[in-house]
Order: structure tokens, then C-alpha cells, then sequence
């Protein structure tokens, strides 16, 4: 029939034009990952800054010594001491689960249950599931090696990133740990998503029940430093460290310290039956795993400090010793610089200070040289003294090491580095991965050689988000796996998990949790995982403002004021570098052109921050600020010791002027008075963290017009009530968690998410688009019409 | 501008839009692409070829020996082509939505999910399952369970509109 020919024929296009944005949203994503990663070495280079040029008489030194103040002057049992939970009551009313060691397997199943109810395990308990993990860890070599014997099949999981619907999603399709039902999972379990520390709480709570049957590797994000920052894409969630200070207000503190030795005794690799390799990131040409068995692997705190280097820095004695007299001078400052009390009461603290200084002074040569390289480990890594002696860290079970070792430090540091952070590449070869800061990317003959060498038949890593949750690389040699479904955006990807057994051959389980797509059919789905993408899309093109604009001027001579749309795409390929498809892109982008030509100035105008204006500061100098904020704030929140979300003035104003110093670029007090008078802050001279980084959202104005355009159809419909103010409507995401009102979605439609032809592997379990029973409702589903909008809900009154 | 109008400028323009569509997806930067995905690009360009049209022009485009790739120096000339000669032309609103009063043929002004079913993956180039429950996902009135096709058309083309 004509008629079935016709509608066919065009729901054909249209769905091949939602492909190509799902497509291309994806690669936004990717590209977005890379400038994320950017932040981070951003973060990494600037933190290097400061301690290379930290000297005793400068005026930030409170600053400074403040951020590495994790100074850890204590040995074992201070230890045992400062992670006591005993004296830690647990109040009648709590209704979580109370724990008794030793673990048993009904334990962890209702720890599950709980944490499925959202229920919060008490801080007590935590503390002593963290301790009994640690001790544990320590005894666990550097290469798990697990045995499929008879017929266990074993199952491998991947990133996780705190996304606990996954978790309970593969519980729920695959079973729980047990005896039977081995599981290893590669790392990278915190940060991004909202739940990381119970997803450690179960992963810790099964390892200690069958230790012989789960087996965890370290991730890269296993790592304090990382754990700090934001999560990216402009959401508002924040990265582990906030998580649990959020969750564990009394105790988050200590919980991160713990938690900071746990991770670095974390296990690098696992080996299956001695012919499949498990790891997170990778490997690079130099991986030896004989080496890597015999590495301390505890000595690599973080990925962002490097071990000691040979040579001296120009730190003296006099630098820490002054140091001291900071801290003790320090302690009337509100909040910011004074020690925060891991020790105990704040007055008990003060007096261990001044006992630590009286005693450094009294200390021998010996002890001095100890206590400094304590230090120099765990935050001054880079001030290294020419010591002629070291021992390896705060436990007992440490050796002195020769000072020809610290040359292998670094050998040792690169190759824990390289398993963690590598990607794999299709070109042959092995250069190093710039992108992420560290590790390296391998090409297929290093796999080929690697696997040859080691007498290995597969590699297994995760690292890298995969649209289905898996990937093949490298002649099938290296395989991908990512288990966080939904991870930039709902409906972004799937996630996969794999069982392999005797025969060592992987069967996929892909899956998407579907607790956010529920009720948005595909077509939302994608204009929602769209619709984030762009916005991310878009800070890019602010930050590069200028650049972008003085590219167009050369372009049009005549300064018409117009551009055309291929030398529009040709000018922000130049400055952007990013490998996207502007052209595809540009409807998208620009709202509108006249006889297909773009008013390039009135386009930059709808292109503002919230806030500051480049009416009181210079463009360039937003734009540079724009760029810096995520270490701005990760700076802010180390600053912020009691988590109060405010810093005081002085601290912010002394940020500011180390990024000035660091960037080379002069921030002068008018602008820092600016920024804080035009991000409305409090006037008690302390400023909102939370408020000043929401004043650096991206505004894009032009969404105003077609918004209030959609508004209008959609009132004439009679769909929405008549908006009586009229509104600013501000193009950022509304937040999407579980304050969402508990709107009704829509009845979900049949089935959303088929994936039937997902399965490349045979062995199609249940069912793939399981709503889990366990499957939360926290992501609150906008509703069907804020989708079709593209706009969320964010309605301020206009200023 | 004069130059605007140049044929050889809307050539470049063309092709250029091609190479963009094509970067997406290729997947290995190595001017190849599945395919499978030939449809998809071809149609993101703004054609609606139906499937037999299709057919044919991947027939054209394959190798001798089919390796199950098109590569961008066959498909760049066929689609500046097809485009140029604008054909597989768009089908318009008006169209549209006669072919689902046709399919009404009660003049109810809405259709059945089962009854549109049986139609579209019955009837002239069937759906799959999936592409049908796909569709079906936008155009079902949640309330109501029926497909209010005016409604769906015009929501459909106003989006499409930028």
C-alpha cells in the first residue's frame, strides 16, 4: 500500500536523523572526556607548580602549607589509634544494619538490601568493614591469580563509577558473589556517580566473606587526589571525597584517610588460569609483570605524586620548621587554615603541634630524616633531600631501602602508571598517552608481543566508556569492558559485563539501567543525552571566545559582521582542535542565519556566563577563569576543610594570585573584587563556593527565544499552564537527582530499550532490559513535554 | 556576494557536507564506513530514499568483492550526485499525514498501536520489531493508547524544523 510505503519511507529518515545525533552526541562525549582529562593534568601541573616554587617567604606559604597539609607524623600505632571505631556509639534509632565480624554471607546480602533501600551504613561500622579490608589487602600479592576449575565460570565487571544501579543491576542478572560464583572487577568503583561508597562497602564486604573468589583491581580512580575533583560535565555532583564528607559528616574525614591506604594496597592485576589478563587501564611495551609482582605497591599513593626524584629541591630545613610555627599561628583562622582534627579535640591538637615543634627541634639527625621523609611521601613528594637512608612507608612490615632504588621508583612508579591509565590504539607502536597525563597508548603489536612473552591469550581492561558496554580491539586480542550504563548522560551508553569459563571464551551481558529512561521513548532519549552534550559543547566554544572571534574577524575582511557556515566550521576546527562534525553540528549550534550566514558578534553575545560580566571584567580574563574553574574549585574544597562550602576572603583572594602566578597572567584585586561582588556572595567576608562556581555556568541566551517559541506551541496546545511571569530561562540542566518531585512519568511503553541485536557472543541471558526490581527510582524522568522542550526546568525570575 | 551563486561553490558545499556526515562514522579515521550505516548517512543528508532505492545504490557502491565497507572515494561522487539531482525528495507534512488519514479508513482521527502494527510491518516495506516499537514509543498517547496522528505529525515536523 502507497499510504504504509510512505510513512515507512519517512519514519526511516527521521530515525536515521536521531542515529546520526545519537552519533555524533557520542563523539561530543568523547571529545568532552579529553577536555576533562585536560582539567586533571591542568590540576596535576598546577599542583607541581606550587610545590616547586613553595619558599618559605612567600606570602601564600599559609596557603601552601595548608594544601599539603596531610602531613602524617605517626606511625603504626597511632594508627591503629586514629582509625578506632570502638568508642564510636551507635544510637538506638539507627535502623541500618549492624555489622559482627567476621563477615558472614547473609551480612552482605542485607548490607545489599539495605544500601537497595537506601539505607546508610553507620560510620562505626564503616570503619571497622575498612579496617578488616586493609588488613586483608596487605597480605594479597601485586598479581591476583584465579583458576577456572571445573566448571566455575567467572564473571568480570568494569568501571562501576559509583553508579550502585548497575551494581545491583548485574547482582540481580547474575547473582551475588559466592563460592560458585567467582567474580573479579577491574577498578575504577568511585567517583562521577552518587553511591560510591556503598558500591565499596558491598565490593569490600564480598571480599572479606570469599576471599578466595572476589577479586578487585585498582583503577586509576583509586587514587585520593583524583577523588577530589568535580565530577565533570557541569553537573552538580561531586567527586568521592565530597560524597562521603557529605555522608559521614563526623567521620568522612578519617573514613578518606582510610580509605587513602586501602586503595594504595588495592591489587594491580589479575591472571585467569595464567592465559587472561586482567587490568584497568592497560599496558605499554615496557610491562613486565615479573617486575610488577615485585613492586611495594603501596608506595603509590597517587597518580598525581610522583615518587621522590633524585635530585634535591631547594627546600631546606628551615622550611619545615616554619611550617610548624604556621600551624601554631594559624589556629584562630576561621575554619580554612587551621589544622583540621584528625587528632582529636582542636585544643588537644594544638598542644600535639606545639609538642611536634618543641620536639623537632630536639629531634637526632635520624629522626629528623624520618619524619621528613614521612612527609615528603605523603605530600611534599617533591621535596626530596639527598637522604641517605629511606624506609618504604609508615608500616612495619617496611626495609631501608639504598638510594640507587629511588631510581627504580621511578621505573616501578611508570609501570604502575601504565597499567593504570594506558589505552590501547590501532596504530602499531607505544607513545605516551598525553591526553590522560600518564600511562601510555599501545598499538596491536605490543599487544601481540606482550601477550607472546607472557604466554597470555586475552587482555581485559575497562578504562574507556564503550557505547555497548564492550568492545574488540587489537585482532580480538583486547578486550574492553565498561560497566557503568547511562555514564555521560541517560541513555548515553550500555554497560556489559562478561563470564568466562574453562574455555575461556567471554560471553556478553550488556545491559542499561533503566530506572532514568523509563517512560522517554528513543527519540527523548537521545535529545536528552543531545541536549547535555551541546551544553558541554559549548563551554568549549566560550573558553575560546577570543580566539574564535578574532578567527572570524580575519576571515571577514569587510567586517560585514557575517560568516558563512563552512568558514564558520573551518574557524572553530582551527581553534578548537576537536575532531567533531561541525558542519552536522551547526543547526545545533547556531540558532539562526540570514541567507545562510551567521551574525558571528550577535552569536558570541548569547554566549555569556551567568555572572560576571565582560562588561566589568575583560573577556580574556573570564575566559581564562572559565577554563581554570575546576582547579579553582578543587582548590576551594581542600581549602575548605570543615565543608562548610564557604571560604574566607583571604583564601580565595590568595587562590586567585597563585593562578595568577602560575598562569603568568596578572589577576589583579579589582578583578578578584569583581568576581566577588558580582557572584552576590555574602558580605561577612566569606564566600560560597557553591555560589560562585554556579555564577560561572554557561548562559546561552539564544535558547531563550526558541524556548519561549516552544513555550508558546505548546501553551497553544493547551499542554502546559500559562506562564504568567515571563521567564529567564537558564540553559543548564536542572537537577536531576532525587529532590526531583516524583513526577509520573508516563506508562513506560512497551519495551524502551531493546537491545536485541546487541549480543555478538552467543548466550542471551533473561533478559537484558530488565527493570530490575532493585532498580532505583532516584534519577528523577523529566517529564515527556521538558524533553520535547530541550529545556529543563530551571525557571529564575529575571534579574 | 556574487561568488555565492557559483555552482562550483555549492559543489564544495555539497561535498563538504558529505565528508562531514561520513567522518561520523568512521569509526577508524581510515575513509571507510560499514555498510550497513551507508542508509543512515544517506538519509541524515536529508533524502528519503526508500529500501529499494537503497539497495541499489549500495550495490553500486560496494567493491567486486564485497568487504562489507564503503569507502568515501565511491561514496563521494554517487552522493553529491544524488544530491545535486535532489533526488529521493523529502515527504511533506501535508503528505504525511494524508497517508495516515488513508490508513484511518474509519475516520476515527486516531489509529490503533495494532492496527498501525499490522499496517507497517505488514504492508509496503515492512518494519522490523524493533523499528516498530520504536515508533511506536513516540507516538502513542500515553493516556489514551492511540496513535493521535495529527498531533504525531506535527510534533514530528515541528522538531524537524531548525
Amino acid at each position: 500500500m502507497k499510504a504504509a510505503v510512505l510513512i515507512q519511507r519517512w519514519y526511516r529518515q527521521y530515525a536515521a536523523r536521531m542515529e546520526m545525533r545519537r552519533r555524533y552526541t557520542w563523539n561530543i562525549f568523547q571529545s568532552m572526556e579529553y577536555a576533562d582529562l585536560q582539567d586533571q593534568i591542568k590540576l596535576y601541573n598546577f599542583l607541581g607548580y606550587l610545590m616547586d616554587n613553595f619558599t618559605p617567604s612567600s606570602s601564600e606559604r599559609n596557603l601552601i602549607s595548608h594544601i599539603f597539609r596531610d602531613n602524617e607524623v605517626c606511625r603504626d600505632a597511632e594508627w591503629e589509634r586514629y582509625f578506632n571505631y570502638t568508642n564510636i556509639d551507635v544510637p538506638e534509632i539507627y535502623s541500618g544494619p549492624r555489622l559482627t565480624f567476621p563477615l558472614d554471607m547473609d551480612q552482605a546480602a542485607d548490607l545489599v538490601e539495605a544500601f537497595k533501600n537506601k539505607q546508610q551504613l553507620h560510620s562505626r561500622y564503616v570503619l571497622q568493614l575498612l579496617l578488616e579490608t586493609w588488613k586483608l589487602l596487605r597480605v594479597l600479592p601485586n598479581i591476583n591469580r584465579v583458576s577456572t576449575c571445573h566448571s566455575k565460570e567467572i564473571t568480570i565487571c568494569g568501571d562501576l563509577h559509583g553508579q550502585l544501579e548497575d551494581l545491583l543491576l548485574i547482582f540481580y542478572k547474575n547473582g551475588m558473589p559466592s563460592l560458585e560464583k567467582p567474580y573479579v572487577f577491574n577498578g575504577d568503583y568511585v567517583d562521577r556517580g552518587k553511591d560510591s561508597i556503598e558500591i565499596l562497602l558491598i565490593l569490600f564486604a564480598f571480599l572479606l566473606v570469599f576471599p578466595g573468589d572476589v577479586y578487585l583491581n585498582r583503577g586509576n580512580h583509586e587514587d585520593h587526589i583524583i577523588n577530589l575533583r568535580r565530577r565533570s560535565l557541569e553537573s552538580k555532583r561531586y567527586g568521592f571525597t565530597k560524597e562521603v564528607l557529605n555522608k559521614y559528616k563526623l567521620h568522612g574525614k578519617r573514613i578518606l584517610k582510610l580509605l587513602q591506604k586501602i586503595f594504595s594496597w588495592l591489587p594491580l592485576v589479575t591472571v585467569i588460569d595464567q592465559r587472561v589478563l586482567i587490568v584497568h587501564g592497560g599496558i605499554s611495551d615496557t610491562t613486565d609483570l615479573a617486575l610488577i609482582a615485585r613492586i611495594d605497591r603501596h608506595r603509590y599513593v597517587s597518580a598525581l605524586r610522583p615518587p621522590k626524584r633524585k635530585t634535591p629541591s631547594r627546600t631546606n630545613v628551615y622550611a619545615d620548621s616554619e611550617r610548624y610555627d604556621e600551624m601554631i599561628i594559624c589556629k584562630n583562622r576561621r575554619g580554612s587554615l587551621t589544622f583540621p582534627k584528625p587528632f582529636g579535640a582542636r585544643e588537644s591538637f594544638q598542644r600535639r603541634s606545639l609538642q611536634d615543634f618543641s620536639s623537632t627541634v630536639a629531634r637526632t639527625l635520624e629522626e629528623e630524616f624520618e619524619v621528613r621523609r614521612r612527609q615528603a611521601e605523603f605530600s611534599m613528594s617533591r621535596f626530596s633531600k639527598s637522604h641517605r637512608s629511606l624506609s618504604s612507608t609508615l608500616s612495619s612490615d617496611s626495609e631501608p631501602e639504598s638510594s640507587e632504588l629511588i631510581d627504580t621508583g621511578n621505573d616501578e612508579w611508570k609501570q604502575i602508571l601504565d597499567l593504570l591509565w594506558s589505552d590501547p590504539m590501532p596504530q602499531d607502536g607505544c607513545i605516551p598517552n598525553e591526553v590522560r597525563g600518564g600511562g601510555c597508548y599501545w598499538g596491536p603489536d605490543v599487544t601481540e608481543d606482550f601477550l607472546n612473552r607472557h604466554n597470555l591469550q586475552l587482555i581485559i581492561r575497562s578504562h574507556e566508556c564503550k557505547q555497548d558496554g564492550y568492545e574488540f580491539c587489537h585482532n580480538r586480542k583486547v578486550l574492553t569492558l565498561f560497566s557503568a550504563s547511562n555514564y555521560y548522560e541517560v541513555g548515553s551508553n550500555r554497560g556489559a559485563f562478561v563470564r568466562l569459563g574453562p574455555d575461556l571464551v567471554p560471553y556478553f551481558f550488556p545491559y542499561q539501567a533503566t530506572s532514568m529512561t523509563r517512560g522517554l521513548s528513543f527519540p527523548q532519549n537521545v535529545k536528552r543525552t543531545e541536549h547535555t552534550a551541546l551544553k558541554v559543547l559549548r563551554e568549549q566554544l566560550f573558553v575560546h571566545k577570543s580566539d574564535l572571534l578574532r578567527a572570524f574577524q580575519e576571515i571577514d575582511k569587510e567586517n560585514t559582521g557575517l560568516i558563512c557556515l563552512n568558514d564558520w566550521a573551518s574557524a572553530i576546527e582551527r581553534v578548537l582542535h576537536l575532531d567533531l562534525p561541525w558542519r552536522v553540528l551547526h543547526p545545533q549550534l547556531v540558532s539562526s542565519t540570514t541567507e545562510g550566514k551567521l551574525d558571528y558578534q550577535g552569536w558570541f553575545r548569547d554566549l555569556a556566563l551567568k555572572k560576571p560580566s565582560s562588561e566589568h571584567i575583560e573577556q580574556t580574563m573570564l575566559e581564562t577563569l572559565y577554563r581554570h574553574r575546576s582547579t579553582l574549585e578543587t582548590i576551594f574544597r581542600i581549602v575548605d576543610t570543615d565543608n562548610s562550602g564557604l571560604i574566607t576572603f583571604e583564601d580565595f583572594r590568595q587562590t586567585l594570585k597563585l593562578l595568577s602566578a602560575y598562569l603568568k597572567k596578572e589577576i589583579s584585586d579589582e578583578v578578584i573584587n569583581e568576581l566577588v561582588i558580582s557572584t552576590d556572595t555574602n558580605n561577612d567576608g566569606s564566600i560560597d563556593i557553591d555560589e560562585f562556581m554556579e555564577a560561572f555556568r554557561l548562559v546561552d541566551k539564544s535558547r531563550l527565544k526558541r524556548g519561549k517559541s516552544l513555550l508558546k506551541l505548546m501553551q497553544d496546545n493547551e499542554s502546559l499552564p500559562q506562564v504568567t511571569e515571563t521567564p529567564q530561562i537558564v540553559y543548564s540542566t536542572a537537577p536531576q537527582t532525587s529532590h526531583c518531585p516524583a513526577s509520573q512519568p508516563a506508562d513506560p511503553p512497551a519495551s524502551n530499550t531493546t537491545d536485541s541485536a546487541c549480543l555478538q557472543t552467543a548466550n542471551t541471558p533473561a533478559s537484558q532490559t530488565a527493570d530490575s526490581p532493585g532498580s532505583l527510582t532516584e534519577g528523577c524522568p523529566a517529564s515527556q513535554m521538558e524533553d520535547l522542550c530541550h529545556i529543563t526546568v530551571v525557571v529564575v525570575p529575571p534579574q | 556576494m556574487a561568488d555565492k551563486h557559483n555552482a562550483e561553490t555549492i559543489i564544495t558545499e555539497t561535498q563538504k557536507r558529505i565528508s562531514s556526515a561520513f567522518e561520523v562514522f568512521d569509526h577508524e579515521s581510515n575513509k571507510t564506513v560499514d555498510v550497513r550505516e551507508i542508509g543512515t548517512i544517506i538519509r541524515s543528508l536529508g533524502c528519503f530514499p526508500s529500501e529499494a532505492d537503497l539497495h541499489d545504490i549500495i550495490a553500486e557502491l560496494e567493491e567486486e568483492e564485497p568487504t562489507g565497507f564503503v569507502r568515501y572515494e565511491k561514496f563521494l561522487p554517487t552522493m553529491t550526485k544524488i544530491l545535486l539531482e535532489r533526488k529521493f525528495r523529502p515527504i511533506t507534512e501535508d503528505l504525511l499525514l494524508q497517508a495516515f488519514e488513508v490508513l484511518d479508513q474509519q475516520k476515527k482521527g486516531h489509529l490503533e498501536p495494532e492496527e498501525l502494527t499490522r499496517y507497517l510491518t505488514q504492508e509496503g516495506e515492512p518494519f522490523t520489531q524493533e523499528e516498530m516499537d520504536e515508533m511506536l514509543s513516540a507516538a502513542v498517547d500515553p493516556d489514551k493508547n492511540v496513535i493521535l496522528y495529527k498531533d504525531f505529525v506535527s510534533m514530528m515536523t515541528f522538531d524537524d524544523t531548525r
